[in-house]
């Protein structure tokens, strides 16, 4: 049997996990013990379909046995089975911090006890968005992931938290609307919604439509990846959200709109030049972005504003359109999703040790807690690019890529990039120095809880601020992140292949149409000029 | 392919009220203008199914301008639930920001605000300090070593213009243009 015909699992075992614990409602020992071991099964499962694709080569899985372009299809290709293994892994390692936190808390709450069946249900359609082969299966994909994200965000319903839902709602459905109606005209000028048999039908159509479509499909994913002239949506609404939520959406529901823009620029409209659009953009959201996250005092905002900012480099990565260019974007996506959401769990274990996430209320914390200052200290310094660490192995792949294709928009996207790193260091820098450096005395209004004298390690304070579940998840996810740029070379290596065979195009038409299926020169080869 | 001119102005129609309606602050006229759009997009799909009235292929010799394609009304299926777990959403919010708020409005982001109301004077970076030339202490300095007894330094914020000094001390809690920013911790 084929490993990849396992690939339904993937979206199965977790809506499975979310039926299970829905009945296990009042129980909530035996809800935290199926949610984490359906999510450790899940992130097993794919960590083999990895393995399966490890050496190059594309799978697809007809759902129903509904043969494709008229079935539902799920492909398995290096860079879909990447991002699921790192969601999950993310995810299950913010499943451990949310228990922990629950545990620590105690949740007795009947809101807290809908927490496990929401959030399996959102990595369901996370997986679901990126196995999909389907234009219409990958809009459902979102929904879903939507759908369990606007209850994730209003967990408890108190007064900020669904004041930030509403325009949270709105946006998102606003852009689902736009990708609905851009499938609608996909579907009228085409009349298939198979993104494999669209690559061909696609290439058929005259420029104007070609680019109607490819501009529609565009906005709606870049209000979902937050991309700049789209992304004043994301600091309003993630900070409020509980940390563990904050976490999981920060890592994976802009990257899942990234996802869908490489997939729409490499397999449906390969060629067409809205490089140079995109380019500018990329640009702009870098730039915007970590101006904006240098006026914010609160933790929270400040990574938001630093996640609308590197989703810059992504796009930049993706709009270059080469080997090299898409690789590295492939590597930072990988990368950004790790550390983004490590950081987002670290605040959320300064919030409780510290009492508060505002960088002008925080002091002393590296006094307090060495652990919690070295936790955020690694994905910190990862994630302005300090040199050993992934962030810098991203950055220089997609620096190297821009200079290798030589354009003057390229360099200036060089310059920008540069740019952008360094402030994320003055960014991060500022939370270091007040809120772990300086002493507690030098706050402008710190927290009693910081002027308290420091409890022993063995005393009961400390265990009941920083519960050890949390703190081992987020050390996890650091580990993770470090573990990126210790294996970097091998997962260079898979993103040069995937990125290859994204742009090739070949394989991935071929394996869900079948050997015979022709396909289609493009109209410009892929040097992005 | 020929379409249904009714249901493109219809589908027009709905389009513009949607959009005009989704524009507003009040959360209930922006959950009919998200319907609307909703449902103008079912319509926009229906169009692409071909002409009303025709029956679904039967065979695969059939030519395709005589049959009407089944699957934009499968497509359109699934969007009318999608849509209708997202009102019933939007509706529990709604109540619930009456229960909170009593008031049917899109309310400002408090931290936001603030953010833009800070003046870019840092009372911790930017204040001038004394210069220690001696163990022993000495009147305010400026940074060329003048004597700085007298604050002249202004900063503008909010409009205003204000002596560094004042501005430095509306951020210490209890003045008028601190607002309370501490969200409710880390609690799920």
């Amino acid at each position: 049997m084929n490993l990849a015909s396992l690939a339904p699992l993937a979206v199965v075992l977790p809506i499975l996990g979310a039926a299970l614990t829905f009945v296990l409602i009042r129980h909530s020992r035996a809800q935290r013990a199926v949610s984490i071991s359906l999510l450790s099964l899940t992130l097993l499962l794919e960590c083999l379909l990895l393995a399966s694709v490890w050496n190059g080569g594309t799978a697809a899985v007809n759902i129903g046995g509904w043969v494709p372009p008229w079935g539902i299809v799920l492909v398995v290709d290096q860079f879909s089975s990447l991002m699921l293994v790192v969601s999950s892994a993310v995810s299950l390692a913010v499943l451990v911090y949310a228990t922990g936190q629950g545990m620590a808390d105690g949740d007795q709450d009947a809101p807290v006890s809908i927490f496990h069946p929401t959030y399996l249900i959102l990595v369901a359609g996370v997986s679901n968005a990126f196995l999909s082969g389907d234009l219409f299966n990958l809009y459902v994909g979102f929904e879903i992931l939507l759908t369990a994200s606007y209850v994730l965000m209003t967990l408890g319903g108190t007064g900020p938290r669904i004041r930030a839902g509403v325009t949270y709602v709105v946006v998102s459905v606003v852009s689902s609307v736009l990708f609905l109606i851009a499938i609608a005209m996909v579907y009228g000028a085409t009349g298939t919604i198979n993104m494999a048999d669209l690559a061909i039908k696609l290439s058929e159509l005259d420029q104007g439509t070609r680019t109607l479509l490819h501009v529609m499909l565009l906005v709606a994913f870049g209000i979902k990846a937050a991309v700049f002239p789209l992304s004043f949506w994301l600091p309003d609404s993630y900070p409020t959200a509980p940390a563990p939520v904050t976490a999981v959406f920060a890592g994976l529901l802009t990257k899942v709109g990234v996802y869908a823009m490489v997939r729409t620029e490499t397999l449906l409209f390969p060629g067409d030049s809205l490089n140079t659009p995109l380019m500018v953009v990329a640009l702009l959201t870098m730039v915007v972005g970590i101006l904006g996250a240098l006026a914010q005092s609160d933790i929270k905002r400040l990574l938001s504003f630093t996640l609308v900012s590197h989703i810059g480099y992504m796009v930049f990565g993706l709009a270059m359109s080469s080997v090299a260019g898409l690789a590295a974007a492939v590597f930072y996506v990988a990368h950004h999703i790790t550390i983004q959401t490590s950081l987002f769990l670290v605040t959320g274990l300064i919030e409780r040790r510290g009492g508060s996430s505002s960088v002008d209320r925080l002091a002393g914390l590296a006094k307090l807690s060495p652990l919690l200052a070295l936790l955020f200290f690694v994905p910190a310094m990862n994630l302005a690019g300090i040199p050993p660490f992934s962030g810098f192995l991203g950055k220089l792949g997609l620096i190297q890529a821009g200079i290798g294709l030589g354009t003057p928009l390229a360099y200036a996207l060089v310059i920008g990039g540069v740019l952008t790193s360094l402030l994320t260091l003055l960014a991060v820098a500022r939370v270091w120095n007040r809120a772990f450096w300086r002493k507690a005395e030098d706050a402008e209004h710190p927290d009693p809880v910081l002027l308290a004298v420091p409890a022993p390690e063995s005393g009961t304070t400390a265990v009941r601020l920083l519960p050890r579940t949390m703190v081992g998840s987020t050390l996890g996810l650091v580990v993770l992140g470090v573990a990126l740029t210790v294996f970097a070379g091998p997962l260079f290596q898979v993103a040069d292949q995937s990125a290859a065979a994204m742009l090739d195009r070949s394989a991935y038409i071929q394996a869900v149409l079948g050997d015979g299926a022709s396909v289609p020169a493009l109209a410009l080869s892929g040097g992005g000029k | 392919m020929t379409v249904n001119l009714t249901l493109l102005t219809v589908m027009g129609a709905l389009y513009a009220c949607g959009i005009y309606l989704i524009l507003e602050r009040s959360l209930t006229r922006v959950l009919l203008g998200l319907m609307l759009l909703a449902n103008a997009t079912n319509l926009l799909i229906l169009a692409t199914g071909g002409y009303a009235g025709l029956a679904p292929f039967f065979s695969k010799d059939t030519d395709p301008a005589s049959y009407n394609d089944p699957l934009p009304q499968a497509l359109i299926l699934t969007s009318i639930v999608i849509s209708f777990a997202v009102t019933a959403f939007m509706l529990g919010i709604i109540y619930r920001t009456w229960v909170l708020a009593r008031q049917d409005d899109i309310q400002d982001d408090i931290e936001d605000r603030r953010v833009a109301e800070t003046p870019s004077f840092d009372a911790e970076d930017d204040a001038v300090i004394p210069v220690e030339t001696s163990e022993f202490p000495l009147p305010m300095r400026g940074p060329d070593g003048s004597a700085a007894a007298e604050p002249t330094a202004t900063v503008e914020a909010g409009g205003r213009t204000l002596l560094a000094e004042h501005a430095a001390l509306e951020e210490k809690p209890g003045s008028a243009n601190v607002t309370d920013t501490d969200t409710d911790g880390g609690a799920k």
